[in-house]
């Protein structure tokens, strides 16, 4: 049955690569007939043959661009998931923390992070670092907030076993709640993985002199909009391989919360 | 009586237990002047519907959290505390789901950072008959193997009490009675304290068979025969009638 069972299972996911497939060509296709049949100039709306000519004729420009943003959004998730973990981790073993953060952090809510990219500009200047703080302030609540609430929820069976077990509460933490939490973390770092990019164009909008978000405003400006198209695609691109590389990563991680019963 | 010594707790022997008092739940008693022992190196069966406070009696020996207010005593035999002695198995069988048999076997060594005796480990799973299933992960066995891989864990935990808050309830009934066997064997000479709103699971395992309703609790004479006895003893049978009636507030 085991090895019968895995090859439908290939054979839906080469039929889902397919469908995939045929709605982006039928897609493409749709946006090149609109731009032939209204006649819209390419400044307004460039034919996706154009969005890709321009995509290889400024490649250099654009590598050179995306590798600033990639390099915002990455250092900006590692040090958002390290903080925000370790918060969430402080939360759990500090009543005083839970007592004087916990308030700050929901209010801190409040405010709109794209509020804070002009003054964050000011701070840290027109270079990386104002965008990889933008980066880290839009995940580091979400992360937090999923950490945490994976910590608290452990099941109370568990943890009723683990006193009878005269564990200490460290070593609680560290080999029952810890573990217990990884799916609700692994479901914050998926948040976080969405949100970083957005954070680092934000930033990249408000003040900037490198980066794909720079690259669009600098394209539109200039009335080329088939590179700002380009731009945009390559940034749709990272965030989707980003997306999928965290999820992949946090499937590894808590691959024991997928699995099912079978029976035996 | 014949002794085992293979099976029999690790250093002292077991002692009686005793737990006697009021207990309070949200300003309302839940029980009062309840007094209930506990044989030393037997199973003491604790029959009741739901909601008379058998768990909360379970839990307050295990000295966990029971939402309420307890008035009253709980002492063993030798004088020493009961709580800290004590190895747990619940309905469901709380196996972590990200470690594998071993692991949840060794969990306890693991959360008090003591080495852990894979070895002996490797011996309690083969008992428990899971020798080729030590690798494997909770999710991937059925409900009565992950009751044995519980049962393992509190026989490699090696405490003289042992208290079972209806561990064999959520299992089929061939399943369960293989259960009720496997766990007399191995749990033989420890104090055990069950707690089970089966008459028959009763009627099987108690040295000694109490009944807790909401009007208090009373004793019923065990049938003399040794447990685990067989279903279809007559005693075991008029026995079984007897507890149902009894459960269900008739003369018996």
């Amino acid at each position: 049955m085991s090895a019968g069972g895995a090859f439908p299972v290939e054979m839906t996911k080469l039929q889902r690569l397919r469908d995939a497939g045929l709605a982006a060509v039928a897609a493409l296709l749709l946006w090149q007939a609109v731009v032939w049949v209204t006649g819209v100039p390419p400044f307004i709306l460039p034919g996706p043959w154009r969005v890709a000519e321009s995509l290889v004729a400024n490649a250099g420009l654009i590598a050179e661009n995306a590798w600033v943003t990639i390099s915002e959004v990455m250092i900006g998730l590692l040090l958002g998931a390290a903080l925000g973990a370790a918060t969430a981790l402080h939360l759990m073993i500090s009543p005083l923390a839970r007592r004087l953060v916990l308030p700050i952090m929901v209010f801190s809510q409040a405010v709109p992070v794209f509020a804070l990219a002009p003054i964050l500009t000011l701070w840290f200047g027109y270079g990386m670092a104002s965008k990889i703080a933008m980066a880290l302030l839009i995940i580091y609540f979400p992360v937090v907030s999923t950490f945490y609430d994976g910590l608290r929820r452990t099941d109370p069976g568990l943890l009723d076993l683990a006193r009878t077990m005269g564990a200490p509460p460290s070593r609680t933490l560290l080999f029952l709640r810890l573990p217990a939490a990884l799916p609700a973390f692994g479901s914050g770092l998926r948040l976080a993985a969405v949100y970083a990019p957005i954070g680092a164009v934000i930033g990249e909008w408000v003040g900037a002199s490198k980066g794909l978000g720079y690259l669009m405003l600098l394209a539109n400006g200039r009335a080329k909009t088939d590179l700002m198209f380009a731009s945009l695609f390559v940034l749709a691109l990272f965030a989707v391989v980003l997306y999928a590389a965290v999820s992949a990563f946090t499937r590894r991680m808590t691959r024991w919360a997928s699995e099912t019963t079978d029976g035996a | 009586m014949a002794e085992t010594p293979a099976s029999a707790p690790g250093s002292a022997p077991a002692p009686a237990l005793r737990l006697s008092g009021d207990f309070r739940h949200a300003g309302r008693p839940l029980f009062s002047g309840l007094d209930l022992p506990v044989e030393a190196g037997r199973w003491t069966c604790l029959l009741g519907p739901s909601g008379v406070g058998k768990s909360t009696i379970l839990r307050l020996f295990a000295d966990l959290d029971t939402g309420g207010t307890f008035d009253g005593e709980i002492s063993a035999s030798d004088g020493a505390r009961v709580a800290g002695r004590v190895a747990f198995m619940a309905q469901t069988d709380l196996l972590a789901p990200w470690l594998d048999v071993m692991g949840n076997v060794t969990l306890g060594s693991r959360l008090r950072g003591e080495r852990i005796d894979r070895a002996r480990a490797r011996d309690l799973i083969a008992r428990v008959g899971l020798a080729d299933h030590v690798e494997k992960a909770p999710a991937r066995l059925s409900g009565g193997m992950r009751q044995r891989v519980a049962l393992a864990r509190v026989l490699m935990e090696d405490r003289p009490i042992v208290l079972l808050d209806e561990p064999f309830a959520a299992l089929d009934a061939r399943t369960r009675a293989e259960m009720q066997d496997l766990a007399f064997d191995t749990l033989k000479d420890r104090t055990v304290l069950l707690v089970t709103h089966d008459p028959a699971e009763a009627v099987r395992l108690g040295h000694r068979i109490f009944i807790l309703a909401e009007t208090g609790l009373s004793e019923v004479e065990a049938p003399a025969l040794e447990p685990v006895r067989p279903v279809e003893a007559r005693e075991t049978m008029d026995m079984q009638v007897r507890l149902f009636r009894a459960l269900r507030g008739e003369p018996a």
